[in-house]
Order: structure tokens, then C-alpha cells, then sequence
């Protein structure tokens, strides 16, 4: 059985530099900031703690006043999974660092975000869209769409 | 030809030689008569035909529209194009169970070129619509088409959707819609029978040349 970590054994693991990209006062789940996003990608699937060599998936949902992204990570070497969120407030520009350099897995998940949500990935390497065809109006899964 | 007149009496009780109003026109009709048969040439008689023996009782005669429409009606082949679950029971459709080869339409032919019935079984999206579109325009003339459940023939539960076409006769010609979803294979071969009753009314002639219907509506 896949291990599930959870916050309270995930954030003592963290090394200093990290502590700052951690939003404490989110819930029972582990918040990122976005703009270290990235970095904190690379020490999850570097670190010998993580290993975490596999993005499982990666979703949205539109909170009205704030979207809320989640990335699943699994490690298949140490038999481990964690999920952590970030979340991105407004509603006009929405833009948040690409992992496709850190998961190549990645591509058509973000892009399908895009699609459908409208939220842009900055660094990624084909930012268009995926379901709908070009100059389509709007982001259809957002909650104001129609 | 000699006519002998010496033993017709050559005065009538009115004064009118008889030879002059009946008889001798009468002659004269004949000898004008056998002179075209002669200047004509023999009558020519067709010999009967002789049938073998195994196909005495296999001959029919009958006209062109019905044989062309019995052939094409026998021999659809569709065209492989499924879109969504609708395909699922389209593939059981040919599956021996229903076993649509009974209907001379089990070879789904993997070009469009070679096929004359397209079935589009499944939600047409908007972004699916142009390949839907140009697999039509690759089939050649004569070719039908066949709206799957309802996704394909008004949207079905996506009516009104961002991303489905509401109806697939908003992009190609179709020529019978069968409801469902999805239909089950029993439904997708009446839908196939209609059809063949559909070929079987075409005239070949009156729809596919334009000349000679320029001639039937005159």
C-alpha cells in the first residue's frame, strides 16, 4: 500500500530554505506559494526523504475568489505519495511557473488547464490550447462561464 | 403477277365498270404490296434461345434502376468513424451475434474512398466537425449517411453545449436517424434496413444525370 504523507510529517523534512513557501495557515493539507513553486518541485522529486519521480495528476478548481490548484506526486522507488496545493488569488491574470522541466508529464495536464480554466503557465514549452480550437471565447470549467 | 380479268363481267347493272371501283383496286393493292415484301428481302426469324438446363428456372428480366438499386442496396459499405459509446454498439452490430454481414455490409472499410455509408455514431464535437466534414467529401457518389443516437442527431443530453454540434445535419446531409442512447444493435439494423428501403427507391438515372432530369421535368 502506497504511503500517504501528510502534513505534519512533511513540513519538519522541509530544510530552512523552504519554510518561508509554506503557507501555515491553510488547513489539513500543505500550501505552496506560487512563485517558489518550482524550486520546491525540484526538492520533492530530488530529495532522498521524496523521490518523488512521478506527478500523478494535476487539477483546478475555481473558488470564486480564489483557484486552487493540486499536485499529486508519487514516488515509486520509496513506495510514497504526497499532495499539496496551490492556491492563486483573482480572477483577470492568473499565471503560475511551469513544472514541465521538473515532470515532463506535466505538458498536457497544464495545458489542459489552460484550456479550460484559463490559468496561464508561465516557461511552458506550448502554452495552447488542447480540447477547444483556437479562438474560442473564454475559459468554459470557470464558474462565470455562460 | 398476272390477274386474269377475262372472267370478271365488265359491266355492272349501274353502268360502272366493275373492275374500276372494287376489284381491280383491291388487285392492284396486292401486286403494290408483294413488290415492297420482294424489294425488302426475306423476313428474318430469330431462332429461340437455348437455356442449359440448370438455368431454366433462374433467368429473370427486369429493369436497370432495379437492378442497380438491388446491387448498391445489398453492398453498403460504411466507412469506419466512431466518435463516442454509440461506436460500441455499432461494433456489435457486425459481432456475430447480430451479424449485420446479412445485410452485405460487414466490411467496414478503413478509407473513405472505398465506402459508401457513413454512420456517425457518437457525440460530434466542434473540434471533431471538419474531420466528420471531409471524411463526407472523400467518399465517392453515391454515399449516405446515418445519425447514431441522439448526441449525433440533435446533441442529446449536450444540447445547448459549448464544445457539441447540436445535430450532425448541421455539417453533412443524413439520411436516416435512428434514436437511442445508444441504440441498440436490433435498432441500428432497422436503421439500416430503412436505408436500403431509401436506395432501393433512388432511380439511377433521375438523380445522378443532371441532363436527363433536365429531360424527365420537361
Amino acid at each position: 500500500m502506497t504511503l500517504e504523507l501528510t502534513k505534519e510529517y512533511i513540513i519538519p523534512l522541509l530544510v530552512d530554505q523552504f519554510k518561508d513557501a509554506i503557507d501555515l495557515d491553510g488547513d489539513q493539507h500543505l500550501y505552496i506559494n506560487a512563485d517558489r513553486l518550482p524550486e520546491i518541485c525540484v526538492f520533492f522529486r530530488d530529495d532522498p526523504q521524496f523521490k518523488m519521480d512521478m506527478l500523478r495528476y494535476l487539477d483546478c478548481v475555481d473558488y470564486i475568489d480564489h483557484f486552487e490548484l493540486r499536485y499529486a506526486l508519487l514516488s515509486l522507488q520509496k513506495n510514497q505519495s504526497l499532495t499539496f496545493k496551490v492556491r492563486l488569488w483573482g480572477r483577470d491574470t492568473l499565471e503560475l511557473p511551469s513544472v514541465v522541466d521538473v515532470w515532463e508529464g506535466a505538458n498536457l495536464q497544464e495545458r489542459e488547464i489552460y484550456d479550460l480554466m484559463g490559468v496561464e503557465f508561465t516557461d511552458h514549452p506550448n502554452m495552447k490550447r488542447v480540447f477547444l480550437w483556437e479562438g474560442f471565447p473564454g475559459h468554459p470549467l470557470r464558474k462565470d462561464f455562460l | 403477277m398476272e390477274i386474269d380479268n377475262s372472267s370478271i363481267n365488265d359491266t355492272s347493272p349501274y353502268g360502272i365498270p366493275l373492275t374500276v371501283t372494287t376489284d381491280q383496286l383491291d388487285v392492284e393493292e396486292g401486286i403494290e404490296i408483294e413488290k415492297i415484301r420482294a424489294l425488302a428481302g426475306e423476313q428474318h426469324v430469330d431462332e429461340p434461345i437455348e437455356v442449359p438446363e440448370g438455368l431454366e428456372r433462374n433467368l429473370m428480366v427486369t429493369s436497370l434502376d432495379a437492378l442497380l438499386d438491388w446491387g448498391r442496396s445489398n453492398s453498403v459499405w460504411p466507412v469506419t468513424l466512431g466518435l463516442a459509446c454509440c461506436a460500441f454498439e455499432m461494433i456489435g452490430a457486425v459481432m456475430p451475434r447480430f451479424d449485420q454481414a446479412r445485410f452485405g455490409m460487414e466490411i467496414f472499410r478503413a478509407s473513405p474512398r472505398q465506402a459508401d455509408l457513413m454512420i456517425v455514431s457518437g457525440t460530434v464535437t466542434w473540434k471533431m466537425a471538419p474531420a466528420v466534414r471531409r471524411v463526407y467529401e472523400q467518399m465517392p457518389n453515391p454515399k449516405w449517411v446515418i445519425s447514431m443516437g441522439v448526441c449525433a442527431t440533435s446533441g442529446g443530453p449536450y444540447f445547448q453545449s459549448y464544445s457539441v454540434v447540436p445535430g450532425v445535419n448541421r455539417i453533412v446531409p443524413v439520411d436516416v436517424y435512428i434514436p437511442g442512447c445508444p441504440p441498440r444493435p436490433d435498432a441500428l439494423l432497422y436503421g439500416l434496413m430503412k436505408l436500403q428501403e431509401k436506395i432501393k427507391r433512388d432511380s439511377v438515372v433521375r438523380d445522378n444525370n443532371p441532363a436527363q432530369k433536365k429531360l424527365l421535368e420537361k
